[in-house]
């Protein structure tokens, strides 16, 4: 029982999420009620958007840490594309990030595909590159509210059901990965490629093109959140969104995303995001030390991966250990 | 008449020699700053080369690593030793690591001062504080207590908890809360300089605090990311926005009604003030030694303290009235 309870990742990640609002319940009711949660969840969209771009590039056995970079270099784009052509209908403005993330997306694909260069070192490579091309395009300087037209601005706000748009980019996007992952032939091959490279090879699967694939799709989804992150927060400079990129990292980790490839489901990457983004709404609001929050979330990680390690230590291998046994 | 001539001319060949070497070698001061590209020390270098005009024989040097590192910053000061230029002023990027690199510098008979950002006092002669921290911290809850004549509650959203000069601040400015009646700080939190966290943090505050009155960020990034918070939630009008912030990143929030008024040294004035001051140190006309007064132009005096660093003036008020004239500058 226990066991499958450990192996069920989503079902624990689950109730530790309900054990977390039950204990920020205590300390600050409002908390948990509906219109916060809504609040809470169109916060966390980007990182939603963002960590199942990841999820598919640690799938694969590679890492995207150029995401927070990529981000930040499309918002800042499509910022100053705003600036000089106020006019530009945010279709286009939509047009032009999600092209773009996705061109940056490729060139990580192709380094490690073409190139044969680690995907982390090709990735803190293009982190600086893109992060030092946005220094260059924008002189250092802020692109600020006042700049940006109203429309740009109004478009993550505006509602649809009830709901912003923002937070409609995050449930779309759960919807089409889930049925990416569970229902294409790309999906199994993400899972293939990072699971067992070489018995992939020879199921006819090329490896690099899948990580292609799995970088050019994670990239879409950086420049999607570029554009919703600069209109949401009315501002475009160099460092937006620092550090992001480890967020990413730590959401797809406590969804159960196996760093070592092959082993993640996006429900689970959903509430690692989840999980994340309701500690990061709750600890301002029930007057927690900064120096408590930082170790909180840190905590969260570490608690995720040694849970990580043992769900992938029960697994497989049995035949193996007892011909080795009996040998 | 010849011999009237002669010395007249045998005078003006003096007088241009006496002149000449004067003419040749016009001061070479160096303003570097903490990362080039920024709208604020570009807006210094314009007041730096305001003074250098009125000064007539200064030329200045404009220079800083491209992002905010303090090796960066070594390197320039390596190589602004190297090319023998007169005075070095520097917004340091870290007090203590600058030390020795400037130190060297004061060895070859190069004057250093620091400006907006402080050198340890042994790697520089003089530092110049756009304000005092008496002064901001003091700054800071008078916009807010300006605009609640009835009194209420303000929250404080800093930069990150470990942040010296915004600690300082809250701390001089918890000190001067008697004058100001009727003004609660209900909290004090971290935005760590980052838009999306301050914006959090923001709405938080918003959250806990239903009747806050005012919150007061001595950020720049954390008040324009509390004034979009406050656009958000729809509290324009209930919840005002101050503290310390630049004219074109904040001319947004004054427009959309979220924040009355805030609050930055003018930038302009301060590089003016830096030139200033390293002019007179490298021409002589001033030593750097505590009580000395240094002139500053049409700033006025700098007054030293023990530490050798001194106060240029009060924070410089920003509102809807002036908003348009600086936001184009810096």
């Amino acid at each position: 029982m226990l066991k499958r309870l450990a192996t069920s990742r989503e079902a624990l990640l689950l109730g530790a999420i309900l054990v977390l609002l039950a204990l920020i319940s205590t300390r600050f009711p409002a908390f948990i009620t509906p219109s916060n949660l809504v609040g809470v969840f169109n916060d966390t969209s980007p990182l939603i958007l963002l960590a199942l771009g990841q999820m598919i590039v640690i799938l694969t056995k590679c890492i995207d840490l150029s995401v927070a970079a990529n981000l930040a270099l499309t918002g800042m784009v499509v910022a100053l594309v705003n600036v000089a052509a106020p006019g530009v209908p945010v279709a286009v403005i939509l047009l032009v990030a999600i092209t773009l993330g996705t061109i940056m997306g490729m060139f990580n694909g192709l380094l490690v595909w073409k190139v044969q260069i680690p995907p982390i070192v090709v990735t803190l490579g293009t982190m600086t590159i893109y992060r030092g091309i946005i220094f260059l395009l924008s002189d250092g300087k802020w692109v600020n509210a006042h700049e940006m037209s109203p429309a740009f601005k109004a478009f993550p706000r505006m509602e649809l059901l009830g709901l912003p748009m923002l937070s409609w980019f995050g449930i779309l996007a759960v919807i089409l990965f889930y049925f990416i992952m569970t229902r294409t032939t790309l999906g199994r091959a993400f899972y293939a490629v990072g699971g067992n490279p070489h018995a992939a090879v020879y199921a006819g699967i090329n490896v690099g093109y899948t990580q292609f694939w799995a970088y050019t799709i994670s990239g879409a989804l950086s420049g999607l959140a570029g554009y919703l992150w600069v209109s949401r927060y009315a501002v475009a400079y160099v460092d937006l969104a620092g550090g992001f990129e480890l967020e990413v990292v730590a959401a797809c980790v406590i969804g159960g995303v196996s760093i070592a490839g092959g082993l993640g489901t996006v429900a689970g990457t959903l509430l690692g995001a989840l999980f994340l983004g309701i500690v990061k709404n709750a600890l301002p609001v029930i007057n927690i030390s900064p120096f408590w929050q930082l170790a909180i979330s840190g905590a969260a990680i570490i608690i995720a991966v040694v849970f990580n390690a043992r769900a992938n230590r029960t697994k497989g291998r049995v035949i193996l250990k007892s011909a080795e046994q009996t040998a | 008449m010849k011999f009237i001539k002669a010395i007249l001319s045998a005078a003006v060949i003096a007088a241009v020699c006496i002149a000449a070497p004067a003419q040749a070698a016009p001061k070479r001061i160096a303003l570097v700053v903490k990362a080039l590209g920024n709208g604020f020390f570009e807006a210094a270098a314009r007041g730096a080369e305001e003074a250098a005009k009125e000064l007539g024989d200064v030329e200045i040097i404009y220079t800083g690593p491209t992002d905010t590192t303090a090796e960066g910053q070594i390197e320039v000061i390596n190589s602004l030793i190297a090319q023998r230029v007169d005075a070095i002023a520097i917004s340091a990027n870290d007090a203590e690591a600058l030390v020795p690199a400037l130190k060297k510098a004061m060895n070859r008979g190069i004057t250093v001062i620091s400006w907006d950002s402080g050198v340890a006092p042994e790697g520089r002669q003089v530092h110049l504080n756009p304000s005092s921290n008496a002064l901001i911290g003091n700054m800071i809850i008078k916009l807010a207590a300006d605009h609640l004549p009835d009194g209420g509650e303000v929250a404080v959203l800093s930069a990150t908890a470990t942040a010296t000069n915004q600690n300082i601040w809250i701390e001089e400015m918890n000190k001067v809360m008697g004058n100001y009646p009727g003004i609660k700080v209900v909290a004090t939190v971290y935005g760590d300089d980052l838009a999306d966290k301050s914006y959090r943090e923001a709405q938080g505050l918003m959250q806990t605090y239903p009747d806050l009155d005012a919150i007061i960020a001595p950020t720049s990034i954390g008040i324009v990311a509390a004034a979009q918070a406050v656009v958000d939630a729809g509290k324009v009008g209930k919840v005002n926005v101050t503290g310390l912030g630049l004219p074109s990143e904040m001319a947004g929030a004054i427009e959309s009604g979220a924040s009355k008024s805030f609050a930055i040294w003018n930038p302009i004035d301060l590089g003016y003030s830096a030139t200033m001051i390293a002019h007179a140190l490298a021409n002589g006309d001033a030593t750097a030694e505590p009580g000395a007064k240094i002139p500053m132009g049409r700033m006025g005096t700098l007054t030293l303290d023990d530490d050798r660093a001194g106060a240029m003036s009060d924070p410089f008020v920003y509102d809807s009235s002036n908003i348009d004239a600086f936001k184009s500058i810096f």
